[in-house]
Formats: structure tokens, sequence, C-alpha cells
């Protein structure tokens, strides 16, 4: 039999630069399509022997120019204990690429409140639902990096439908993109919902991100500029 | 001929990391250091270095853990009230095994204390943060010393894949002396194929740091290449002075700035025929606990001299198991009873009269 007649084609196969590895994830969990994206984009760049990742900043400044250097961040890190350094590392001007994964609460912990939690829900220490009184409001990471001179790129995507995928990744690929060309800091959040932290099954789970998730957070690109913007400046001579 | 140039304590540490090739600074300021942070904002720049303000002492420290997993020297420095910031990032560099150096110019504590000298981290330099790990402490006490030091700290780091702390005092900080500048040469060091830079510069291996041993590989492992580690560096790393101890009496146990007193005062003690002699560890960890409980097969008094309530101290009783009696010139014998008072050679020489 000829190979193109083989009932065996392969259509979709590992990125080459994912690891072959166990996934720590629970079901229901879209994190992993995120990683996919992620492997998917570096591949299509060609960076991949080029590429850093981490879960904090600093790094960059010790690598040679043409380094990739990109974050993958949760509530807590980006949201909460590290909103500051977030901020500071646009304020300095580093050149970095982050993911952010909103999925409105702390899942690896098990379930507790996070800055991005929606008014209203039920998380293990807001067992009556977040009350704005005692626990404020949901954060807007997006909109907020997009407000910032030294971020290029800033939008919010999803990965609960296909159409949605491909969105999130032409987001993930424009702000490598803006990284490689130099012009400035890239930012993408991409919301999902965690089945054991809302205590539902993955596509109950999946129902009450598409009502409430979409509800507050809205998708979209909130900055797409080719250049960083300097509004005013001193000449020394 | 060697340059030798009029500068402060602060700065020789700048200049130590000149001369050691460090090649990323990240710090934030902080009172008694800033000479040593505007320094590195003057001259790293000039030399294609990187110097970062850094937004917070928590924010240096993860920078340095970031630059140093590249495998570049990289260095922060700061005081005591912000060395407490810093201690959740130096835990993690330790779990990592990042070489890199973090310099505290020590003020007075507790909280944010006073912005004067003091010798109050003595104890969180040499214990460390949560977790159990340990770091090489050196302790200069000249002008000169912290130049070379800092060249030394930088070796000692690359050689065991560890952080080294400079522990330095508001004294020694604003202290101006005539430094020889002179680079020291160390023996080769093992490269850095762990260094996370992109896996080309591995031949396409990946490299990976992380700061979890005991959720990512095996935490046994991590156990027991540290433990050998700090084995290694108790062994070849004790480092200390000794002055006069041979016919002493009573020996002074004191690093830093205290120790530059008590060396006065051990010399007006022999002005008027008392028998003293000073010991100064250089290394406060490893420190010298063998050398010391030698000195205690025929010396049976020590004082220790250091500007807080006693925390070196504990070392000494560690090291002299019993052997001699111990006492203890501390904060209390401050000439004034304020932040900017210290403790005066006068002061010690009193103590060693009333040290029977």
């Amino acid at each position: 039999m000829e190979e193109k007649d083989s009932p065996r084609r392969l259509i979709c196969g590992r990125p080459k630069s994912l690891m072959q590895a166990k996934s720590p994830l629970c079901s229901g969990c879209q994190h992993g399509i995120v990683g996919r994206i992620i492997s998917e984009v570096i591949d299509e760049l060609g960076i991949m022997g080029n590429v850093v990742g981490i879960g904090g900043v600093g790094l960059k400044r010790g690598l040679n120019e043409e380094a990739v250097v990109f974050t993958i961040q949760g509530d807590g890190d980006l949201a909460a204990i590290g909103i500051g350094d977030l901020i500071n590392a646009t304020v300095r001007g580093e050149k970095l690429t982050t993911v952010f994964f909103n999925n409105a609460g702390y899942g690896t912990t098990g379930g507790q409140l996070a800055p991005t939690t929606l008014i209203g829900q039920v998380t293990t220490t807001t067992p009556d639902g977040r009350r704005p009184e005692a626990g404020g409001f949901p954060i807007h990471v997006a909109e907020l990096m997009a407000g910032l001179p030294g971020v290029v790129y800033s939008a919010r995507c999803a990965v609960n439908t296909l159409a949605q995928f491909k969105r999130t990744k032409k987001a993930i690929k424009t702000a490598f993109q803006k990284q490689i060309d130099g012009i400035g800091y890239g930012f993408v959040e991409v919301l999902s919902a965690c089945p054991p932290l809302l205590n539902m099954r993955p596509t109950k789970a999946r129902e009450w991100f598409e009502k409430h998730m979409l509800a507050e957070y809205p998708l979209g690109e909130f900055k797409n500029v080719n250049e960083r913007e300097i509004k005013y400046q001193i000449e020394n001579n | 001929m060697v340059e030798k140039i009029l500068i402060s304590g602060n700065e020789a540490i700048g200049y130590g990391a000149i001369y050691a090739d460090c090649t990323h600074y990240f710090g934030y300021p902080i009172t008694p250091q800033n000479e040593l942070i505007e320094f590195m904002a003057r001259e790293f720049p000039k030399l294609g270095r990187t110097f970062v303000q850094a937004e917070s002492e928590f924010a240096s420290i993860s920078m340095v853990c970031g630059a140093a997993a590249t495998g570049v020297r990289a260095m922060t420095s700061t005081a005591s009230t912000a060395f407490s910031l810093m201690q959740e990032g130096i835990s993690g560099i330790a779990s990592m095994e990042l070489p890199c150096l973090i310099v505290n110019v020590q003020r007075g504590g507790p909280g944010a204390g006073s912005t004067q000298h003091s010798q109050m981290d003595y104890l969180i330099a040499t214990r460390g943060a949560h977790g159990g790990y340990k770091n090489i402490v050196l302790a200069p006490f000249s002008v000169q010393e912290a130049f070379e030091l800092t060249q030394l700290a930088f070796y000692l780091a690359d050689k065991y894949r560890i952080h080294v702390i400079l522990l330095s005092d508001g004294i020694m900080g604003q202290m101006y002396e005539s430094v020889e500048l002179k680079k020291l040469g160390f023996p080769p060091l093992p490269e850095k194929n762990w260094a996370v830079k992109g896996s080309a510069a591995h031949n396409y291996v990946r490299t990976f740091v992380h700061n979890s041993p005991g959720i990512i590989g095996s935490y046994y492992d991590y156990m027991k290449r540290s433990d050998e580690k700090y084995t290694k560096i108790k062994e070849n790393e004790v480092r200390y002075e000794t002055y006069e101890i041979e016919d002493a009496d009573i020996v002074l146990v004191s690093y830093g700035s205290t120790a530059r007193v008590s060396l006065r005062a051990m010399y007006l003690a022999r002005d008027e025929g008392i028998r003293v002699g000073l010991f100064r560890p250089i290394t406060l960890w490893p420190f010298p606990r063998e050398a010391i409980n030698k000195i205690a097969d025929n010396t049976k008094k020590f004082l220790v001299v250091e500007d807080c309530m006693g925390q070196m101290i504990e070392d000494v009783e560690l090291a002299v198991v019993g052997k001699a009696r111990i006492g203890l010139v501390g904060s209390m014998d401050r000439n004034l009873p304020t932040g900017s008072g210290m403790i005066l050679s006068r002061k010690v020489l009193e103590k060693i009269k009333d040290f029977n």
C-alpha cells in the first residue's frame, strides 16, 4: 500500500518544542491548551533554541539580545503578590512576553479567592460569595496593562471554542513578535475555567465560564502599537 | 605600579565587583549602603555592564536570581531592614543553587531601627531564612579587605555554586581608607553548564533551574548534594586572623568594624602589661570553630566584642564547649545610648580589666 493511501495519517502532532511529559493538570483544565499554543508559536517563529520561559522578571538582563523570554503567570503571582513587579517591569521598559492565565481563583492551592474572582463567586475563602464590601472587585489586568507606556500589545482571549483558540494563538504570536522585533512588552490574558475551583464537572464549568466570566471580562485587543510613546522629554546637553 | 586610591568601604565593594568581572547589579536605595548603589549606577554603564534600580529589595533579589540563572556574575546590596525583605528570594536562590553576591551593610534594628551602624544581623546572615540552607558569609574589617573579599566572594560562589553574603556594617561602609586596586588571581572554575541561556547555547539540551526540589526532581538528591557541598566548604574555606594569641590570658573575638576597635583595645591593654590577643573570623559561616576550640586549651577567658546584644557569642560558646569563660562587650557598652553611639576601644579596655 502506498503511503498516501495509509489509513494512519498524522493530522495533529505534538509541537516540537513541547516536551513529552505527563500532564500535572486536572481534567477539564484549559491550561494545557494554552501550553500547546505557546509551543506551536515557538515552533512557527523558529525560536526554540533561543527561548527561555520563566516565572518572574530579571532573567532577560543576563541573556543576549536575541533571547526570547516569556513568563507564564497565574492569578496569584501576577494579579496579587506580583502586580507591583509586573507593572514595574513595564516601567523599566523590559521587552518580555507575558501569558496570564486568568481562571478567577487559586486552583493550585485548592480554590481560594484571587483578585480576579467574580463578584458573588463562591470560593473556599469566600464561602458566601465574593462581596465588594469585604472582598473588593475583580481586577482587569489586560486593560490596566494597555494603559502603560512600556506595553505595546495587550489582549484578552479565551480557548473555549476553536475560533477563540485561533484568536489566542494569533495574539500570543503577535506578542512574541513584538518582543523579537524589539518593540516592547507584550501581554496576553487567557481566560479559562477551573473545574475543581468551581466544584463543577468540566462541561458545567465551561457553561459557567461562558455565562459569567465572559460577562465580566470582555475579550479583544486593548493595545497594538509599533512604537512606545514618549509624551515629554527633558533635553540634556 | 598598583593604583592606590582613597575610597569608602561601600565603594570598595563596587570596585571589587568590577575587578571580579561582575556584570549585573540590581539594587534599591537604603542607608547606609547608598554610596554603593550610586557607585554602581555611575560606573557599571560606562563599562557596558548592567545596572538596574529595582522597585523593591524583593525585586532586586529576584533579578539577581534571574541573572545568576543565566550564568552571569550578579549581585545586590542592601541594609538590615531590607535584607529581611530579601529572605524569600535568598531561600529561593539557595534552592536553585545559584552563585551570586548579596551585600548587607548592617544598620540598627529591629524594624527600621536606625540608619546608623550595628552588627545585629549576624544570626540572620549565618543562619538564613526558611529551609535550612547554608551560605558563605564573609566579613571585611578594612576597606582594602572589603575590596578583596568581594572578589573572593564571586570566586567562592562560582566554585561551589552557592550564594555568598558579604556582611559589612555602617561604619565599615562609610569609612575611608586607601586601597590598592589589584585584581586577585584564582584557580580555574567549573563551567556553568546548568545556566539557562536558551537550549541553543547547550547543543539544544534544555536546562532548567527551579526552586522546588521537593516537588520537581528528587528531594533526597538535593539534600545529599547540599550536604556534601556544605561539608566541603566547612573543610576548605574557614578563614580567620589572629593577633598575639600565643601568650594571651584573654582573647577578644570580633569581626568587622568592632574588630578594628578591639585591635586598638588589645594594643592599649598590652601597653599596660595585660596579655590580650584578638581572634578575628573572616568567614562567619563556616565559623572557625576548631581554631577557637584549640585556643581554649590555653586561654581561659574569651571576650566577644560585637555591636548587638549577643549573636556571634553563640558560635563562640559552641566553639569553646565549656573550656573557658565567655563575656560580651555589646550594644549596651556603646558610648552613647543612641543610634549613633558606638563601642569605643577604651570601653573594651575597661571590660578587659573587669573580666576576671
